[in-house]
C-alpha cells in the first residue's frame, strides 16, 4: 500500500483520519478547500466532552462503546485531555429526572449534598443529590484540532486547498466533509446546534456538567482561564445563520439557574451550525469505488472520530470491514 | 374512527414529532402503533424570522428550507401532517406561523397553540379565540389547543372551529387527566364535536381514560418521545386507546357505593 491516500475535510473526522493513517505508516494529502480548521466547520464550535456514558442516555450503544475509545486517542494523539468525569444535576422540581438519567445509563455513582460539594465548591448546597460519571473526560476543541494540525505538520502533512488536476485519479479518497457530502448521501440531514462561550472568573467549575430539564436541557464545559462553553441546542434543520435570541436567552437562562455567579459572565462568543446527522442518529462508512464517504457523526464528534478513524485506517489498510458499514461497493 | 372537517382518520392516536433518540426512532414509533396524525412544530430561522420551540404534545422542529431533510422524513411517514404554532405567546405570532406552515407543509389544517403563561403553558383563551378567529376567516381548518372550559368552547365553536383539543394537564407534565369532572362535562356539553385529548398524558392508561370518557382521539408527544423505548411506549398507548374505546362504546356499568353480588343464589344444597 503505497498509493497516496486524499482525505477531503479538515474537521475532525478528516483530522482523525489522517493523523491515525499517518501514525500507520500510510503516505496521506489532507484537502479542505476552506483550509484549516475553523468557524466554517461544525468541529469549531462542538463543545468537546468525551462522555460516551452520559451520551448513552439517549444515544444506540454503539455510541457507549465506541466512545470509550476517544480519550486515550486523543492524549496519544497530544491534545491536553482533561479526566475529571462529568457532573448530572436538575433543579429541584425536576429532581426525578436525575433517577430517570442514572436508570439509562451505566459508569455513573450518585453523590449526595457533601459528594457534590467535595467536587464543586461552588455548588456547595444548591443541589441534594448529583450523577458523576468518574470515567468521562473533556477537551478543548479548537486546541485539540490545533494539536492534530501541528502532529500532521511534524509528519510533512499540511492542509492544501485544492485538490490539483493530475493527483485527482491516483488513489484511494476519504470523504470526511460533513454536511458538505449531502450531494453524495441523500440520507444525511442537518441538526442545528446553538452554543456560547462565557468568561465567569467567579465560577469554579472544573468539570462538565449537565443541567436536566425537560425543556432546556444544558451542559456547561470549562475551557480554562475563567471560559465556559454553553451548549446546545438541537433543532431539526440545516440552518448555520446566527444564534437566535429565545435559544440563547434558554442557554443563559439555565446556566444562570445552575449557578447565580454565571450572571456576571462576559459574553464571549455566540455561535451556530449544523451537524451531520443520518435517520439514527449513528455514523456510517461507506465505500462506494475508490472512495470512501465517512460521515454522520451527529453531536459525537470528538467523541466518536477517534473510533472512526481507526476502523477506515483497518478498513483501508488491512481490508478489515468497519462494523458502521453499512454500504460497499469498493474496489481497489 | 374520528372524522376531522370531514376527512376520516384511521386511527385515535396521534404523535408527536419532537424530541425523540433519532428520526429512525420516530419512525418506528408510528410503524409500531399505527397512529394516523403527525403534529410537527416549525422552526422559523430558515425562513429569516425568530424561533419558536417547545409545544403542547406536538411536535419536531422543522425549519423553513433548511428543514426540508425532517420534513420528508415527516413525509416519508405516510400519515396525515397536522402542523402546529408551538411556542406562539400572541396570536400574532400565532397566525404568521400558521401561514408558512400552510406554505411548507401545504395543509389547511393547523393546530392553534397560544401559550398564555410560560411556567404552565396553559393555553391563552383570549389570544387562542382571536387567532381561531382570524384563521378560521381565512380558511384554516383550525384544531385549537384549549383547556376544558366549556365557554371557551362554545366560543371556538362559534369563531368557526370544528375540532376541539382540550387538554389533560400541562404540556409535558404525565400527569393525565387532570380534571375529569371538567372534562366529562365538556364531552356532555358538545356530544358531536370531535375532541382530542392533547397535551398532559404519560402513561398509556391515561389514554385508555380520556377513551372511556368519550373523546374521540388523543395526541401525545413526550410521554412516548421521552420513553426509554419510544417504539414500545407509543404502541402501549394504541392498544390502551383501543382497550379504553372499547369500553366506551360497550356502555359501560354506571358505578354504585354499594357492594352487589355478582353471584346469584340459588338456595343451598342440602348435605344429608
Amino acid at each position: 500500500m503505497t498509493r497516496r491516500i486524499a482525505i477531503l475535510g479538515a474537521g475532525v473526522m478528516g483530522l482523525c483520519a489522517a493523523t491515525e493513517l499517518t501514525r500507520r505508516g500510510a503516505p496521506v494529502r489532507l484537502i479542505d478547500p476552506a483550509g484549516a480548521a475553523g468557524p466554517h466547520g461544525c468541529s469549531w464550535w462542538a463543545g468537546g466532552m468525551l462522555a460516551p456514558f452520559c451520551e448513552g442516555e439517549t444515544a444506540e450503544p454503539p455510541v457507549v462503546r465506541l466512545g470509550q475509545e476517544a480519550a486515550p486517542w486523543w492524549e496519544r494523539a497530544g491534545a491536553s485531555v482533561t479526566r475529571a468525569g462529568t457532573l448530572v444535576l436538575a433543579l429541584g422540581r425536576d429532581r426525578s429526572e436525575v433517577d430517570r438519567f442514572a436508570r439509562r445509563t451505566a459508569g455513573h455513582r450518585m453523590l449526595d449534598a457533601e459528594g457534590l460539594a467535595g467536587l464543586e465548591p461552588g455548588l456547595a448546597g444548591r443541589f441534594a443529590r448529583a450523577l458523576h460519571f468518574p470515567g468521562e473526560a473533556h477537551l478543548d476543541p479548537r486546541a485539540a484540532l490545533a494539536a492534530l494540525q501541528r502532529g500532521l505538520s511534524a509528519r510533512g502533512v499540511e492542509v492544501e486547498t485544492a485538490r490539483g488536476a493530475a493527483d485527482a485519479t491516483a488513489g484511494i479518497t476519504i470523504d470526511c466533509r460533513g454536511l458538505a457530502a449531502a450531494d453524495a448521501l441523500p440520507d444525511l440531514r442537518g441538526v442545528r446546534g446553538e452554543m456560547a462561550v462565557l468568561r465567569a472568573p467567579e465560577v469554579t467549575l472544573a468539570r462538565p456538567v449537565r443541567l436536566l430539564h425537560p425543556r432546556q436541557p444544558l451542559y456547561i464545559v470549562p475551557r480554562g482561564d475563567g471560559r465556559f462553553m454553553l451548549g446546545a441546542t438541537q433543532i431539526e434543520t440545516a440552518h448555520r445563520g446566527p444564534a437566535t435570541a429565545r435559544s440563547v436567552l434558554e442557554l443563559l437562562g439555565a446556566a444562570y439557574a445552575l449557578d447565580p455567579a454565571f450572571g456576571e459572565a462576559e459574553v464571549l462568543e455566540l455561535g451556530a451550525d449544523a451537524r451531520p446527522a443520518f435517520p439514527d442518529n449513528l455514523p456510517r462508512i461507506r465505500r462506494r469505488g475508490a472512495t470512501v464517504l465517512v460521515n454522520g457523526l451527529f453531536r459525537h464528534g470528538f467523541l466518536l472520530a477517534p473510533a472512526l478513524a481507526r476502523m477506515v485506517a483497518d478498513l483501508v489498510l488491512e481490508g478489515k470491514r468497519p462494523e458502521v458499514m453499512d454500504e460497499d461497493h469498493g474496489e481497489w | 374512527m374520528p372524522d376531522f372537517y370531514g376527512t376520516h382518520v384511521g386511527s385515535r392516536l396521534m404523535l408527536g414529532t419532537a424530541q425523540y433518540p433519532s428520526p429512525a426512532s420516530l419512525a418506528q414509533a408510528f410503524r409500531r402503533s399505527g397512529a394516523g396524525i403527525a403534529t410537527v412544530s416549525l422552526r422559523r430561522e430558515a425562513a429569516g424570522g425568530g424561533a419558536a420551540g417547545g409545544g403542547a404534545a406536538g411536535g419536531g422542529p422543522a425549519g423553513g428550507g433548511a428543514g426540508q431533510a425532517f420534513r420528508e422524513i415527516i413525509r416519508a411517514l405516510g400519515v396525515r401532517v397536522l402542523p402546529n404554532t408551538a411556542g406562539c405567546h400572541s396570536a400574532r405570532e400565532a397566525v404568521t406561523t400558521a401561514h408558512m406552515a400552510r406554505e411548507l407543509f401545504g395543509t389547511d389544517w393547523i393546530k392553534l397553540e397560544v401559550i398564555g403563561h410560560a411556567g404552565t403553558l396553559q393555553p391563552d383563551p383570549f389570544g387562542l379565540l382571536e387567532a381561531a378567529r382570524i384563521l378560521a376567516a381565512d380558511g384554516f381548518k383550525v384544531f385549537p389547543y384549549t383547556t376544558e372550559d366549556g365557554v371557551l368552547a362554545a366560543r371556538l365553536l362559534e369563531a368557526g372551529c370544528e375540532v376541539l383539543m382540550p387538554w389533560g394537564a400541562p404540556i409535558g407534565t404525565g400527569l393525565g387527566l387532570n380534571n375529569p369532572y371538567g372534562l366529562r362535562s365538556l364531552r356532555a356539553q358538545f356530544p358531536g364535536v370531535p375532541m382530542v385529548i392533547d397535551a398532559g398524558l404519560g402513561l398509556p392508561s391515561h389514554a385508555a381514560h380520556a377513551m372511556e370518557l368519550g373523546f374521540d382521539a388523543v395526541l401525545v408527544n413526550t410521554a412516548v418521545a421521552k420513553a426509554g423505548d419510544p417504539p414500545a411506549m407509543a404502541e402501549g398507548f394504541a392498544r390502551a386507546i383501543e382497550a379504553g374505546r372499547l369500553g366506551f362504546e360497550a356502555d359501560p356499568m354506571p358505578p354504585r357505593d354499594m357492594a352487589a353480588p355478582s353471584t346469584p343464589v340459588l338456595g343451598m344444597g342440602l348435605l344429608a
